[in-house]
């Protein structure tokens, strides 16, 4: 289960983040979140949660005067004009575990988000502090842009900003500068139907969350996942990615076999007679040397990375 | 000693080659002669390579054999030292403009690759994202994207993980390094580095200041967690010969500031499928052979755009022979067909006429194909964490083993 706005609340606490919480009903939007906590001295953010066409999703959170428009956003993304649309509701539940008009920077925290891009709206930095639902939407905390950035890397994230209302040319020699925030792990979750999108909110702007302080997660796409599985390239088996002997051997033997029955036929029998063996070993040895070095070297640098991958998170004993 | 480069005043005159353009005079091709005499660097002659199978105990590499690498620096003086039992590092490096990388990129990292495991000595890679976010206006985000990808097909070369590190400048740049760096800097004046690269009064300072950054790798103290006690340790540089103006400027630099200059050896520059004065670009696919093609790719672009020295017709062909000067297969041929009787069975016979331009086109293509196959196995067995693993600052305690 994803985590509660009470354990969220509690995790801020231990890392000595500075905010300030405020309860009121249920609001599902920005203007009606604005009613309880407008005055509070913390600007309020607007949080969409958005989906492309591959099935990864990102969101969005910024200041809730911030201008956001998802077709220049989807060109900038390197997605083309209309790459990105307003995620299903049912993917808010799924995937970031919080009910509808909830979408939060915090749901990062939880396993099922891993994958999702966050964008985070530079203009969050100029505030003094922003507000934003801390998994539920009868709860509104504020914190400044320093705070948001101490929970973020806590999960494993990279914070980092935005200009969403800049509108760059992307063209041949111009490439989409937010590409880096594409999603570069696959998506583990089932394919959602394609369901009506998120409720609109009464201005007419595409909300997913009255969220409005905005403590938003940038993801750095290729940040800590751990499931990267490499695409195969046009009917080329991929390698394995792990250091898997029993693979590597069969590798091995089956690149030998292959120039070893090349090598052995009635015509190099004829022609060689008992010296075929002396022939052939030489052969192989010939063609064969720098293929099975580079083999061998792809085994040593996988396993290399996985003993690396576990030293790095090694957790040292407790005194 | 070094010579002063000149461009501006030039450009029309004779060849251009610094590290942002390569164009040979009148649409012709590259003099390499008047380059190595114009750059002061020295021909690389066969009692080289020799040397180097000497020391090696294995044959050298097609590129050495072929000419391909055909100037050096003081590569005389790390074969003594070498000789001696002084070990020395290499240190290259790529500018991740564009995520697709072609044939001619790979040729650097071939030949490094062959490098390290010939001498068993270890390597720094450097990746210049911060060059390309300023020359090309990348932004900072797309730069390290690119660093990283590029990164991938790098490590698909074959190098040990445990002899080399990769490393970004975003990254990296700071500590020892930038010491360095300000080091270097204090002993370069303005009107140098203009007279060396042709900046111009409109060139934002980023472009002024980056040269730098290109140089110090050259020195073991700028990696602290590498060489941390082998302070005299020496440098070899392989690179494409337009890099030779930074480490002209490096090599000025070292001996001022105590360390030992960095020796280099460069290669020619590798032709566009259209012939020698095309222009390899980024936006013309079929100027080049990319690391991505498929074999139906390869095999398209070898017989519609490669450039051939072919006459036009069968009999004026087997009257007269192909043009071997400007027959693009088989210079490619030359670059990366490892059998030396092969070549040069093919060469004879195509340029008596005896061979046609189909039959050449044929073995390029396959031998393109199993190379970029090769490649591409390898680069699907590189995961993100390789990638992490060789950018990690860690040390390598089994580098010269």
């Amino acid at each position: 289960m994803g985590s509660s706005k009470d354990q969220l609340l509690v995790r801020l606490k231990e890392l000595q983040i500075d905010f300030s919480q405020y309860e009121h009903p249920v609001v599902l939007t920005v203007e009606a979140q604005a009613k309880y906590v407008g005055n509070k001295g913390g600007a309020l953010s607007k949080n969409l949660f958005l989906k492309d066409k591959k099935h990864r999703y990102y969101i969005v959170s910024a200041l809730a005067d911030t201008k956001v428009d998802l077709k220049v956003l989807s060109q900038r993304l390197g997605l083309g004009k209309g790459g990105l649309r307003m995620a299903p509701e049912q993917a808010l539940g799924e995937i970031l575990q919080v009910p509808l008009g909830c979408v939060t920077p915090f749901a990062v925290v939880n396993e099922s988000a891993r994958h999702v891009s966050l964008l985070l709206d530079q203009g969050i930095k100029t505030q003094e502090r922003c507000f934003f639902h801390p998994l539920s939407n009868d709860i509104s905390i504020s914190l400044d842009a320093h705070g948001l950035d101490k929970f973020l890397k806590s999960t494993g994230r990279d914070p980092s900003y935005v200009d969403l209302e800049a509108n760059p040319p992307v063209g041949k020699d111009q490439p989409p500068d937010l590409a880096a925030f594409i999603p570069s792990g696959s998506t583990v979750l089932p394919d959602l139907p394609d369901e009506a999108p998120a409720s609109q909110d009464s201005t007419g702007n595409h909300v997913s969350a009255g969220t409005k302080s905005a403590a938003v997660i940038a993801v750095k796409p290729s940040g800590n996942v751990q499931n990267v599985k490499e695409k195969p390239v046009n009917g080329a088996r991929p390698s394995i990615p792990s250091a898997d002997a029993g693979k590597f051997v069969e590798e091995l033997l089956d690149k030998t076999s292959t120039l070893l029955l090349s090598e052995i036929s009635e015509d190099s029998i004829k022609q060689h007679g008992g010296q075929l063996g002396t022939e052939v070993v030489n052969n192989i040895q010939k063609c064969l040397r720098e293929d099975l070095k580079n083999l061998a070297t792809i085994f040593k640098n996988t396993a290399y990375t996985e003993g690396f991958y576990a030293g790095i998170h090694y957790q040292p004993k407790r005194l | 000693m070094e010579k002063k480069e000149d461009q501006q005043l030039q450009q029309e005159e004779e060849q251009v080659v610094n590290p942002w353009e390569v164009s040979a005079k009148d649409g012709g091709k590259i003099d390499y002669d008047k380059l190595i005499d114009k750059f002061g660097c020295q021909r690389l002659d066969q009692s080289f390579v020799d040397r180097v199978q000497r020391l090696t105990s294995r044959p050298p590499h097609v590129f050495l054999r072929r000419g391909v690498f055909f100037a050096h620096r003081d590569l005389n003086e790390i074969l003594d030292a070498y000789e001696r039992g002084d070990k020395f590092y290499l240190y290259t490096g790529r500018g991740p403009s564009s995520e697709a990388l072609h044939l001619g990129h790979l040729i650097p990292f071939m030949f490094t690759k062959y490098l390290q495991d010939a001498f068993k000595v270890p390597l720094v890679i450097q990746l210049t994202d911060d060059e390309k976010c300023m020359w090309k206006n990348l932004s900072v985000e797309e730069s390290q994207r690119l660093a990283r990808e590029n990164a991938k097909d790098i490590i698909a070369c074959g190098f040990d993980i445990s002899k080399t590190f990769i490393f970004s400048d975003f990254d990296y740049v700071g500590g020892a390094f930038y010491k360095n760096m300000v080091k270097v800097a204090k002993c370069v004046t303005y009107n140098k580095v203009v007279g060396i690269f042709g900046f111009t009064g409109e060139d934002h300072i980023g472009k002024v200041s980056f040269p730098p950054v290109q140089a110090v790798p050259s020195f073991p103290s700028s990696f602290p967690h590498l060489f941390s006690s082998k302070d005299d340790l020496r440098c070899l540089i392989p690179c494409a010969i337009d890099q030779d103006p930074y480490f002209r400027m490096t090599r000025d630099v070292a001996p001022r500031i105590g360390y030992h200059k960095p020796a280099l050896i460069e290669s020619l520059f590798f032709p566009a499928l259209q012939g020698e004065t095309g222009k390899m670009s980024a936006s013309d696919p079929n100027s080049a052979i990319y690391v991505t093609d498929s074999a139906k790719d390869i095999k398209f672009k070898v017989n519609k755009h490669a450039f051939t020295g072919g006459q036009e017709s069968i009999e004026k062909h087997r009257q007269y022979g192909a043009n071997l000067e400007v027959d693009i297969p088989i210079k490619y041929l030359n670059f990366f067909l490892e059998d030396d009787a092969e070549l040069e069975h093919i060469k004879k016979e195509y340029g008596a006429g005896r061979m046609l331009t189909g039959e050449v086109k044929k073995r390029l293509i396959e031998v393109l194909t199993e190379l970029v196959e090769r490649h591409r196995r390898a680069r699907a067995a590189v995961t993100d964490e390789m990638v992490d693993a060789f950018m990690a600052v860690r040390p390598l305690p089994n580098m010269f083993d």
